[in-house]
């Protein structure tokens, strides 16, 4: 990490932890979303932007995680905090073995495989032999966490500030992983993956873990979501869940893990300003500020703020030399 | 509230006694979303996404809230009718009704449509105490004052449907030999359980044949075939708007005629008979507690009439060949009775208490006898349908009104 990345991280972490005893309990609700998205943003990032894989089926992954974590809680009384490395373990094993038929699948082919699995989701959620787990149609209730009672804080303040921990844990896994000699096959083989097998690199192999660990984020981040909506339905997990983080992806910046975080909020956020202007238009609406952005930043967030941050450097150094 | 001052207070005894004749109105009460001037009322609604085309009857419900307003409002009161885009995904439900609550500060939540998406709620506006009023699901879950004291249905529910089936059959048939055809969701069992609670002792020897089918099923010829075979005699058909024009299409293909009845929810001509074939619909029997926009018979009667001039007044742009306009029209009417009656209280415990006091409430687009009627341990509004019949063009309305009460 450079040092403006590393300041604007610094920055970023220390706004973050006042926030929800400075806004209302439904912003609160509405930034640990945020927060949620965006970590299912980063687990499609690690897949799409780091490894140069295609999904438009992370939904489901989210969708799986959620489900994973409401059926613990709420047939066998599992602690929710207990629920995400299950919820994880769960989709890195679905993410891997769904890796292996897709290694033969390239570029759009996979991205129509991946879609495959985001639009049997819901029906697969609504099959009757699986009703008695998933409560069909119905979906699942589950109740919201408590805080611990030795802290002064809601059950909204509370649930932020675990999700936030969440985040700040997977992310830093995350950096730490790109960073490092897995890392680097990873992308060697986004970037060319015949040079990348001639150096040696198991691509296979690289490319299915990569679809388990993206799974694996992208499960998590259904988890928490569910604690936090309290709710599943299969209705909450159709395909549009996965364009909706696609887009996310994009806006946010392909490769970049704060941008991840960017592309959360976009899709929180956006689609509501999209509805204040105008209700009969807000898809409209929508796809204008859609366009619009990425007209801006082609790059996304991320490609922006580097840009930026580049200038801002450039010309510092020009009048520090005048 | 402006300084009391001798003069105020002089001017206020006129009022104050025209007012004491009725107790109601002599106290104001407000709570979060009443004011001297405004009403506010939160609505979601899919506008966007697959289910989109129900994204009409909030329209309908904004247009009928803005004539309101044009005529004065409620008791004075101006409705501030604030209504989110959902698109059916209860997560986004989950998010727009807290806004509602927590950030618009509404009074109470009006007509928000979908099973999914409400159910996301329901937990939520109980412990919120907020009222959940005139839900838009047929499901039964929406009428337990019991666990659910703030949540409260509108339509006649699906229970109660298959109720006044069961009324009709041991009426006309009472040794009928039944087969039942029916989703395998909470809708269908739903139903299936009316019917069968409706026919009582006699369900276990009526009811010959029962086939499930899944939405995921790409047709359900095999299980007409099946219930042919049951040699049943009368069918009843309880399936979404696909699977009913597939149903109605096989039983033709197979010359399989039975007494054919069909639940409300396909009852559509454009959108399921027609595609089924409208000889091969001809004589189905079903039940519906609106009036059909559609049909001539209505032409000079006042309650069309009166939908009519809204429509072309404040909705120009609606369809008026669709049961929505007159669904959202019907049900925001009745919404403003009971914010008419709430007087100068507006508080949530007042608006649910006028809730589930309702008596006897007729509304123009109501068949004629069809009443709303509800009590703190009857949170089903209407619970009347009367029976129709297909004359291969439109459906034709026959004998009484047929109550079946589910309570839960």
């Amino acid at each position: 990490m450079t040092f403006p990345a590393r300041a604007v991280t610094a920055v970023a972490v220390v706004a973050a932890l006042p926030a929800p005893l400075l806004v209302s309990s439904f912003v609160t609700f509405q930034l640990t979303l945020v927060m949620v998205y965006g970590l299912a943003i980063l687990g499609l990032n690690l897949l799409t932007g780091f490894n140069g894989q295609f999904s438009l089926g992370h939904g489901a992954f989210y969708g799986l995680g959620a489900y994973a974590a409401a059926v613990l809680i709420d047939r066998w009384e599992v602690p929710y905090f207990c629920t995400l490395p299950v919820a994880g373990a769960l989709c890195f094993a679905v993410g891997f073995l769904f890796g292996m038929p897709a290694l033969r699948l390239q570029g759009i082919y996979l991205a129509l495989a991946t879609f495959a699995l985001a639009a049997a989701m819901p029906q697969i959620l609504k099959f009757s032999p699986l009703e008695p787990l998933t409560g069909g149609v119905q979906g699942i209730v589950i109740a919201k966490p408590d805080p611990p009672l030795w802290l002064p804080l809601d059950a909204d303040q509370w649930l932020y500030y675990f999700t936030l921990a969440v985040l700040l844990l997977m992310c830093a896994g995350a950096a730490n992983l790109v960073r490092s000699r897995t890392g680097r096959a990873i992308m060697a083989i986004r970037d060319d993956p015949i040079a990348a097998a001639a150096m040696g690199i198991n691509t296979a192999l690289y490319k299915t873990l990569t679809f388990g660990v993206s799974a694996l984020y992208t499960g998590v981040a259904g988890a928490l979501g569910a604690i936090a909506v309290q709710f599943v339905a299969p209705d909450s997990f159709t395909f549009l869940l996965s364009i909706s983080l696609l887009v996310g992806l994009v806006i946010g910046g392909v490769g970049s893990i704060p941008g991840s975080l960017v592309g959360g909020a976009f899709v929180l956020f956006v689609p509501n300003v999209a509805e204040a202007v105008s209700t009969g238009l807000a898809g409209a609406i929508y796809g204008a500020i859609m366009l619009l952005v990425i007209f801006v930043m082609p790059t996304g967030a991320a490609g922006f703020a580097r840009i930026a941050l580049a200038r801002l450097a450039t010309a510092r150094h020009n009048r520090v030399k005048s | 509230m402006g300084r009391l001052t001798r003069r105020t207070v002089l001017a206020a005894i006129p009022g104050a006694m025209s007012l004491a004749a009725l107790p109601a109105y002599s106290k104001k009460k407000y709570d979060t979303g009443a004011s001297d001037s405004e009403i506010r009322i939160g609505h979601t609604n899919p506008y966007s996404g697959p289910a989109s085309t129900y994204g009409v009857i909030g329209k309908t419900e904004a247009a009928f809230f803005n004539m309101i307003n044009e005529q004065g409002g409620i008791n004075g009161r101006k409705i501030r009718f604030i209504s989110y885009d959902d698109a059916y995904s209860p997560p986004k439900t989950v998010e727009q009704v807290r806004k509602l609550v927590e950030s618009d500060g509404v009074l109470l939540l009006f007509n928000m449509l979908g099973t999914p998406t409400n159910t996301a709620i329901h937990k939520y506006v109980n412990q919120k105490k907020i009222p959940h009023l005139f839900i838009a699901s047929g499901a039964t879950k929406w009428g337990d004052p019991k666990n659910f004291a703030w949540s409260m249905g509108w339509q006649p529910n699906y229970q109660s449907e298959g109720q006044i089936y069961a009324a009709y059959i041991m009426q006309n048939y009472p040794n009928a030999k039944i087969a039942v055809l029916y989703q395998n969701d909470d809708y269908g069992k739903d139903y299936v359980k009316g019917l069968k609670d409706g026919l009582g002792d006699k369900a276990r020897s009526m009811v010959v044949s029962e086939a499930p089918y899944e939405t995921t099923d790409p047709t359900v010829d095999s299980q007409i075939v099946t219930l042919k075979a049951s040699g049943a005699d009368l069918f009843f058909n309880v399936t979404t708007p696909k699977f009913a024009a597939q149903a109605i299409k096989k039983l033709a293909e197979i010359g399989w005629k039975p007494v054919h009845i069909l639940n409300s929810v396909s009852n559509s001509v454009g959108g399921v008979l027609k595609a089924a074939g409208l000889e091969n619909a001809k004589d189905i029997l079903s039940a519906h507690y609106l009036k059909d926009p559609t049909d001539p018979a209505w032409k000079d009667d006042a309650g069309y009439k009166q939908w009519s001039a809204f429509m072309d007044a404040h909705f120009p742009d609606g369809d008026r060949t669709s049961s929505f306009t007159v669904y959202g029209y019907t049900v925001a009417q009745a919404l403003a009775s009971v914010l008419q009656r709430c007087g100068g209280d507006l508080t949530r415990d007042n608006v649910m208490k006028q809730a589930a006091s309702i008596k006897d409430l007729e509304l123009p687009m109501l068949l004629p006898g069809i009443k709303a009627n509800t009590s703190p341990t009857d949170y089903f509004p209407l619970s009347q349908l009367r029976m129709q019949r297909f004359t291969g063009e439109r459906w034709k309305l026959f004998g009484p009104i047929i109550t079946g009460a589910v309570q839960s």
